[in-house]
């Protein structure tokens, strides 16, 4: 008997904390954010509940500003699921207009975190599965795959349940939340492998491409929407076709691209090995507050 | 310090299709590390990633800059900086919680658990521990086998680890010395024996230095004739390989029924092996069939083996639920009710003895109880001591009770359906870890007895239907003054009733317990179950107990059928009660001269969703208890 390869041991733990949650919770929900890791875990629900479809609809918490070709791919994914698909924006960030340009950490704040507390309220989902992985950011590393949240979605780092075997406790009081990660022991490079071996489709802005490109602050970033970035920077900054692609995807004023060839999955996988900095890197949102800004952010209930 | 062992860079570049294809049929093997703060275990952790290059450019200018900052390596890289992750820690200096971090070689994948050392940190590493194939037991080569080293390698072995790599680090503070080397083996292998560690495998190391981690022996060590590190956890055999062998297993998870022409069985094979057409049982009922298909996503399977998720279809139409277990038909697991187990203590509030938590086996959640602990084990010198409980980080043996029949093996057989935990009715707190290790024989023995006049038939002869008022409240609250109304006005309808109360119970059934906290919830359990015995007879019971804790007023309602446990509140302030103060006795408790005294010395758990509640401040007796009646009526 040969023993099963690691991708094969982290898809059954995986399909193994799915089915724990839909037999115990009252009303759960999976958090969808487009990118390649909410790829994986719909990828993963599929497989784990099939042949029924997954038994819980799909929540989008969406700013407005993410990157078109992601839109485009969010309804195709749900409709080939078979899934229900939510998409909530916070009323009130919607109309105060808030945007990367002008109100910095305020945009993740209001649109994320308090979009998210808000949309769970509304629908009073009980359990919400994520994609965050514990090698993505240091507080993430201790992070339990089920992260019990008190009923104002408060995160306490020092007092988590205890997690033995594969033994999940999901057990609740009215009012508070689960937010559960079945995709905590993979990594960046089992995503990729993973998303190669089973063909898992994603959206194109992860390979290169040539693409109109401005410069921000000291980052590279794509010009997805001509208007918007108008109307937000008063003046359409200088932009370059250059051939880039993205590591992670979230609004696009906030996620830097990198300058790359790397057109197929190989490819990517080839420059992701070869690459000298990390995933989030590209990312802003770690950075402000310092060093324990994640675990900061997390307390307050973002994700 | 780059190194051939690790991710070779050039296969990447050159052949990436290559590459890809032996890191898809690489294996994972999950490993602990346990050290005390000084021992150097982030140290180590942090040159593995650094080592395996799993640390970006970005990471490492923070690191260099940490390291300048709050290191305590002077000039030169912290890699303990990189590991301890939560912000609480970095100030203190110290890993409080179990984190896990990720490295790759050719060969394998790997998870490990970080897992502080402390001894008020043992429920962490017994965390760390339960999902890990090898452990390494870290000790400082300056300071030999300690206390730490011993409860360590104790925990492991409690856990099931059989792979054991004694690290004897910090070999560069002493000159990388044979003799010192080998004088802590030898020390190691005496007390290993005495506590039943079959094998290890001890390497002399310098996590600071890099030495006999990726590459052995390194030049300050040519005495040294064994592999290095990682070589080590690149070729030991992972847990999963193991579990193959053994006879199939697999706890249904999910039943899933996406139209009335299928019917599977969802869940992850704990043990063995399965093809179609094999003949299985389910557990508890012990009804056979064979397995029509094993269904994935992916197409339907051969065979599929332990460890992987799956979705079974069976030949007959059996029933077959969350918590059961699908078992090869002629060999399954035993089904019992009481066992003996070994109880890890997780939680800040000790065990109360007598108490019902709910036990997760499996997919299975029952109601248990623990009784008074066999013994406690000192973790530092493993003695046994006599216990009456468990605090936080205490180890001890004890009977497990539980209201229905386990599909169960011991846990040396399978961690998958040996290890429980147990979560609190009230707090849903997760507050202990356990192993089973055998069903007591007196379970299998005990029938029950198929009864003919069964508990409708009691109560239709009396016309009503049986019911249990709960009250509930402080001393003085007014409980048995009601209760006693109630009572004469059920009479005067004609109904069969029976009150319960201190006085009749405390000076019979009860009069060998006292007031400690163990003894309260022993109290009430007796009463619970006296009061569903007249239930079945038929009676409407009405209990007078203070009844503190709502775990046991739980324990109570989840003994009956829905709908027949009636918990009424009766709501009076302690000013007030304590001004009533009927029988004298809140004076006593605040002179001191009666201990554990409800209100004073000891909590009382206010019902959160009582059916009832009572205000004794606004409404007389009488008053109350025609408020309840109305609340009860019609009792047919």
């Amino acid at each position: 008997m040969t023993s099963l390869t690691h991708l094969e041991r982290l898809e059954a733990e995986s399909i193994h904390i799915m089915r724990e949650v839909a037999a115990e919770a009252d009303k759960p929900v999976m958090l969808y954010s487009i990118g390649k890791d909410s790829a994986v875990m719909l990828h993963l629900a599929k497989k784990a509940f099939y042949p029924s479809p997954p038994p819980f609809p799909l929540l989008h918490v969406d700013t407005t500003w993410k990157f078109k070709a992601m839109y485009e791919l969010r309804a195709k994914a749900a409709q080939e699921a078979g899934m229900e698909l939510l998409v909530y924006h916070n009323p009130e960030a919607e109309e105060r207009g808030i945007n990367p340009f002008q109100h910095g950490p305020l945009h993740t704040d209001m649109w994320k975190t308090e979009g998210l507390k808000q949309a769970l309220d509304k629908y009073g989902f009980d359990v919400a599965f994520g994609g965050a992985r514990r090698d993505e950011e240091k507080s993430r590393a201790k992070e339990r795959v089920m992260s019990f949240r008190t009923s104002s979605h408060g995160w306490d780092p020092k007092n988590q349940r205890p997690e033995l075997w594969n033994l999940y406790n999901a057990r609740k009081k009215k009012g508070e939340g689960i937010r559960c990660f079945p995709i905590s022991n993979w990594t960046e490079l089992d995503i990729w492998q993973y998303i190669m071996k089973e063909q898992i489709e994603i959206v194109p802005l992860y390979f290169a491409e040539e693409r109109p490109t401005y410069e921000y602050e000291g980052g590279l970033f794509m010009a997805d929407d001509l208007d918007r970035l108008e109307q937000a920077m008063g003046t359409l900054p200088e932009i370059t076709m250059r051939s880039i692609r993205f590591r992670t995807l979230g609004c696009f004023p906030l996620t830097g691209a990198v300058e790359s060839s790397a057109k197929t999955l190989a490819d990517v996988v080839q420059e992701t090995l070869l690459t000298t900095t990390s995933e989030r890197q590209g990312r802003v949102i770690d950075k402000d507050g310092g060093d324990a800004s994640m675990e900061k952010k997390k307390q307050e209930g973002y994700f | 310090m780059s190194d051939p062992i690790y991710k070779t860079d050039a296969l990447i570049a050159e052949d990436i299709d290559a590459y890809l294809d032996q890191h898809q049929n690489k294996t994972m093997l999950r490993f602990i590390t346990c050290g005390s703060v000084d021992d150097g275990k982030s140290t180590l952790i942090g040159r593995l990633l650094y080592d395996s290059k799993m640390i970006f450019e970005d990471q490492l200018t923070a690191l260099e800059n940490d390291s300048k900052k709050v290191g305590t390596q002077g000039q030169e890289i912290d890699f303990a900086l990189l590991v301890d992750g939560l912000a609480a820690e970095r100030e203190q200096g110290i890993t409080i919680d179990v984190a896990y971090r990720f490295f790759n070689t050719e060969k394998r994948k790997f998870i490990v658990a970080d897992c502080p050392g402390h001894e008020q940190y043992t429920r962490n590493m017994v965390t760390g521990a339960s999902t890990a194939d090898l452990a390494v037991v870290m000790i400082d080569a300056r300071k030999g086998v300690l206390v730490q080293t011993r409860r360590h390698s104790y925990i492991c072995n409690l856990i099931g680890i059989k792979n054991i790599v004694l690290a004897v680090n910090k070999m560069d503070l002493v000159d990388y010395s044979q003799e010192v080397f080998d004088k802590i083996v030898a020390d190691y292998a005496k007390f290993a024996e005495e506590i039943g560690i079959e094998s290890f495998t001890a390497m002399p190391i310098s996590g600071f230095k890099g030495d006999n981690i990726t590459l052995a022996p390194s030049d300050n060590t040519p005495w040294y004739g064994g592999p290095s590190l990682i070589e080590h956890l690149e070729t030991v055999e992972v847990l999963t390989a193991q579990d193959a062998e053994k006879p199939f297993r697999m706890p249904v998870q999910w039943v899933n029924r996406p139209n009335l022409d299928f019917r599977g069985f969802s869940g992850q094979i704990a043990t063995g092996a399965v093809k179609p057409g094999d003949a299985v049982r389910v557990l508890p009922s012990g009804k056979t069939s064979h397995v029509r298909s094993i269904v994935t996503y992916g197409g339907d399977l051969d065979e599929a083996v332990a460890g992987q998720s799956v979705t079974l279809t069976l030949t007959d139409e059996i029933d077959c639920s969350r918590g059961n277990v699908i078992a090869v038909a002629d060999n399954p697991p035993e089904v019992a009710d009481q066992f003996e187990a070994t109880v890890v203590w997780m939680d800040d509030e000790a065990l109360l003895p007598g108490r019902g938590y709910w036990l997760k086996l499996g997919s299975q959640t029952v109601s248990a109880a623990v009784a008074e602990p066999k013994y406690e084990v000192n973790v530092n010198t493993m003695e046994h001591l006599a216990a009456k409980t468990l605090a936080l980080n205490s180890i001890g043996v004890a009977e497990v009770t539980t209201d229905k029949p386990l599909v169960f093996e011991s846990y040396a057989d399978s961690r998958q359906l040996g290890g429980f935990i147990l979560i609190d009715k009230v707090t849903n707190a997760t507050v202990a870890a356990g192993m089973l290790h055998f069903s007591l024989r007196r379970s299998q023995n005990v029938h029950w007895q198929a009864v003919d006049i069964n508990r409708e038939e009691h109560a239709r002869l009396k016309n009503q239907t049986a019911k249990v008022l709960w009250f509930t409240g402080l001393s003085g609250s007014g409980k048995s003054t009601i209760a006693n109304e109630v009572e004469k006005r059920l009479n005067l309808m004609n109904r069969h009733t029976f009150l319960l109360d201190g006085d009749n119970i405390r000076h019979g059934l009860n009069k060998d317990l006292g007031f400690t906290d163990a003894d309260r919830v022993e109290n009430i359990r007796r009463v619970g179950e006296v009061a569903k015995l007249m239930t079945d007879a038929g009676l409407i019971v009405l209990t007078a107990f203070i009844s503190p804790f709502r775990a046991e007023r739980q324990m109570v309602r989840d003994l009956l059928p829905e709908g027949e446990f009636v918990e009424v509140f009766v709501d009076t302030p302690l000013e007030v009660a304590e001004r009533r103060d009927v029988k004298g006795l809140y004076k006593k408790a605040r002179e001191g001269k009666l201990k554990n005294f409800t209100g004073i010395d000891s909590p009382y758990e206010a019902p959160e969703n009582a059916e009832i509640r009572v205000n004794t401040v606004e409404m007389s007796p009488q008053e109350a208890a025609a408020y309840i009646i109305d609340r009860i009526m019609p009792l047919k």
